[in-house]
């Protein structure tokens, strides 16, 4: 049960290391928020929980600059490896390895208040993705130019439409190179252009080899047509890990 | 190798260095946030945050001295604001904490984020508003023409222990309203009960001078931590005396339990916060 988030080495050979991972949710038959139920309950050791595996037992690794698909149906655990990955969630059995620094475009915006401009919550929300000061100063006209923000950066976000929010955190998540990235495909960012633009910009960090890349989608040509590798998950369990063709087959055969 | 070390350097331009320094930004970026979202379309802003406790001084010193007795006490209306202000710090200090946890809910279940950072953030965003209200004793000297002498200094002293004390509560009662929602109805009751065992409007004399007050109650009220940082703060701008050495003591002692009782708590349950925020 251990989550490590350590330098990118050029040494280590592995990016992302999950070992024997598993997440149990307790589902209680009713969620108890209140101290007098808890104690009653727990007086008549009536605090028994139905456990829920979204993951069980998960173990790959993802060499630095491999870019690996992770497939599954709905609720099969896809969501939840990719937090566990990110950090978000602990694992409550096993160890993640993580090496280098995240950009982790599964929820995006992370932070943003309505109430500031859009200005401060370029700042708010790179602090919290980890860059310093310094970095969004320098950056801060990418970040604008990328979302097509220009004359509108003093006002609250909350006078701006959804898809331009969207923007904004996109381009705060994808302003500099990351070492990780983690790409959920079912995060649609604004209209069909700057969709486009998002992916030519994801494209370029595949396509630059030093980037590991974790891709989810359900989209089973641009899976096979962008990772090498993939990874199916399968209510909870994982059923198999190979070449992007083998596993897909395999896949979409379930199916028939 | 000669790719490799580009790499890490240009890891360190981007990214912060160190989780320890991430925090701290992502502190002072919550912290401005709350300031600006404070007074955002007030017309006064932040003056409110010296006006607050001066007109709440002038009604109470009102209130206190001519319709209920409340103890001779010299100065009683900068008595009166340095023990309002104090309170009114350590109130919206464990407040914050209390709610610091689960108002995170959007950002913990989206990033990556050492949680402690929310309820230490609440005592930093009350310690702003705190020194903003200290320009209204600063008022409040002038006015009644008292010269701010060395004891001052214990001032600092009161204010450290005192955030400490408040991190550690904040950071358990935080916890603590994660997993039982009555934390939140619970505390602003204590807070109450607080208010009144303080001595805030009124003097210790009261208890000290009543023969008919049990010695227990007498007790309760001076180990109370917030009487000990009241005694403090009060010695530095009040009576400019030293504090005595037991109130020095208690306030530091209060200030270690609670840390170490918050800490525990917390990075016992802070891995189960996102299943149940």
């Amino acid at each position: 049960m251990a989550y490590y988030s350590l330098p990118a080495t050029p040494d280590e050979e592995y990016s992302i290391e999950v070992e024997d991972v598993s997440m149990i949710f307790n589902m209680a038959s009713e969620v108890l928020t209140n101290l007098k139920e808890y104690f009653i309950k727990a007086m008549k050791h009536e605090l028994f929980f139905k456990e829920f595996r979204a993951l069980n037992h998960i173990s790959f690794k993802v060499k630095r600059g491999e870019i690996v698909g992770l497939v599954g149906t709905n609720g099969s655990g896809k969501s939840t490896m990719l937090k566990c990955i990110a950090g978000v969630l602990d694992p409550s059995e096993g160890t993640i390895k993580v090496r280098g620094n995240i950009a982790p475009l599964i929820e995006l915006g992370a932070g943003f208040d309505p109430e500031l401009t859009a200005l401060e919550n370029i700042y708010l929300n790179g602090a919290l993705l980890g860059y310093s000061h310094d970095f969004i100063d320098e950056h801060l006209q990418d970040i604008v130019d990328f979302a097509e923000l220009h004359d509108f950066l003093e006002m609250p976000l909350k006078n701006y439409s959804s898809g331009m929010v969207a923007r904004i955190a996109f381009a705060i998540a994808t302003v500099t190179e990351p070492d990780l990235l983690i790409v959920d495909e079912t995060l649609s960012v604004g209209d069909v252009f700057f969709q486009e633009k998002c992916l030519r910009r994801i494209r370029s960090f595949i396509d630059s080899g030093k980037v590991t890349v974790l891709f989810v989608s359900h989209s089973m040509e641009q899976v096979a047509e962008i990772c090498d590798r993939c990874v199916w998950i399968e209510k909870g369990q994982q059923r198999m890990d190979g070449p992007s063709a083998e596993v897909l087959e395999a896949y979409e055969n379930q199916f028939k | 190798m000669a790719q490799a070390s580009s790499d890490s350097k240009s890891l360190a331009k981007t990214h912060v260095k160190g989780r320890f320094s991430k925090d701290i930004f992502i502190l002072q970026q919550l912290v401005t946030k709350d300031f600006k979202l404070r007074y955002r379309r007030s017309v006064l802003g932040v003056v409110w945050s010296v006006l607050n406790p001066l007109l709440m001084m002038i009604i109470m010193s009102f209130v206190f001295q001519y319709v209920f007795k409340s103890g001779d006490v010299v100065n009683y209306p900068l008595y009166l604001i340095v023990g309002n202000i104090t309170f009114q710090l350590m109130s919206e200090a464990t407040n914050g904490g209390l709610n610091s946890i689960i108002g995170a809910a959007s950002l913990l279940k989206k990033v990556k984020i050492d949680r402690w950072v929310f309820p230490v953030q609440k005592v930093f965003s009350a310690v702003v508003n705190f020194l903003f209200s200290l320009i209204a004793v600063a008022v409040v000297m002038a006015f009644f023409r008292i010269m701010p002498t060395y004891h001052m200094v214990w001032m600092l002293y009161a204010i450290a222990t005192l955030m400490v004390f408040c991190i550690g509560i904040g950071m358990l009662i935080g916890a603590l309203a994660v997993f039982f929602r009555d934390m939140l109805h619970l505390w602003s009751v204590l807070l109450t009960a607080w208010t009144y065992l303080t001595p805030i409007f009124w003097s210790l004399k009261l208890l000290t001078d009543n023969p008919e007050v049990p010695s227990f109650v007498l007790a309760v009220v001076k180990i109370n931590p917030m009487f000990n940082y009241l005694e403090v703060m009060r010695s530095a701008i009040v009576y400019q005396s030293t504090p005595s050495r037991m109130c020095l003591l208690l306030c530091a002692v209060w200030a270690v339990i609670a840390l170490i009782a918050g800490i525990l708590v917390f990075k016992k349950t802070e891995h189960k916060f996102i299943l149940y925020i």
